[in-house]
């Protein structure tokens, strides 16, 4: 099967409302779970007490800021290179969900940098560097809604997303590089997790309840894009006949 | 039960942390689903009126 079978809009909006549902029950009940686990189940810290409940949402939220910044720039990539129709759609419907769970890490770290640090906020290399990847979000997305041509809109955004690209594995060695109060990896690392699996578990259950979130809202997006260009082509031909 | 809801004394942080994350995930949840379904309208709509205009040009 080839990378355009799904290209046919009408194939993938048929895929669309079959998995969608799926997803969203899958992210439902993985939600329950991680929270229950994580507010109730996990132990607190011996160090920082109940705040290490924080992680539990902060760091998911940090990954999938990540994540849908590399599949932004892949999908990006894909249009550009080899042109296929979905593939910008797929990169435009991303960007929202990308700019959420970035204001996410950062809010959530920010709440637990006030008890644990003493402090809402530094500027070292970790938190600025997420910052930075927050405001190349918004200037993808304004792109998209600077430009009216649809296809110069979307080649623009397409460059942006991938020069911003350099920033992603900035952010994930930020903590190795720089001298940071941000403590360095804990989970993906060389040597395996350095974390209990107590906390481990409502951990990775939070985090995949996050990425079927992704995969449920990226289906709903991708297909509200696809209608709204159908949409915009259809009045272009009513205007000019 | 008291106890759960004071977070070893820092319910201020932990539980602002949860709401928020819940919060922006449900209104990009909501605000999605009825921008997909309105242009999910409005395309038919547009289709329909198409339709008809088709109609009355023969």
């Amino acid at each position: 099967m080839s990378m355009h079978y799904f290209a046919n809009p009408t194939r993938f909006t048929r895929l669309a409302e079959r998995i969608q549902p799926w997803a969203e029950g899958l992210a439902g009940v993985l939600l329950v779970v991680g929270l229950y686990l994580a507010l109730v189940e996990a132990p607190a810290d011996y160090q920082q007490g109940d705040t290490v409940r924080i992680m539990f949402v902060h760091v998911p939220s940090a990954w999938m800021a990540m994540f849908c910044y590399s599949f932004l720039a892949v999908a990006s990539a894909i249009a550009l290179i080899w042109k296929h129709p979905l593939a910008d759609l797929a990169a435009k419907a991303s960007a929202p969900i990308g700019a959420g769970f970035t204001f996410l890490a950062l809010v959530t770290g920010s709440l637990w940098g006030k008890p644990m640090w003493g402090t809402w906020w530094v500027w070292d290399a970790r938190l600025t560097s997420v910052l930075i990847l927050f405001f190349l979000y918004l200037g993808y997305m304004a792109l998209w809604q600077a430009i009216e041509d649809g296809q110069k809109a979307a080649k623009a955004a397409a460059v942006l997303a991938l020069v911003g690209a350099v920033n992603v594995p900035i952010i994930k060695f930020s903590v190795d590089w720089w001298n940071t109060l941000h403590q360095p990896a804990s989970v993906l690392r060389m040597d395996g997790p350095a974390i209990h699996p107590s906390m481990l578990w409502p951990l990775l259950i939070m985090a995949l309840a996050f990425k079927a979130y992704f995969v449920a809202l990226l289906l709903v997006r991708m297909r509200m894009e696809l209608n709204l260009r159908r949409i915009r082509a259809l009045q272009l031909a009513e205007r000019t006949t | 039960m008291g106890q759960f809801f004071e977070m070893g004394g820092y319910a201020g942080y932990v539980w602002p942390a949860f709401v928020i994350v819940l919060v922006v995930m449900a209104v990009l949840w909501v605000a999605s689903r009825r921008g997909c379904r309105n242009s999910e309208h409005t395309l038919a709509a547009l289709r329909k009126n198409r339709q008809q205009q088709g109609i009355d040009a023969q």
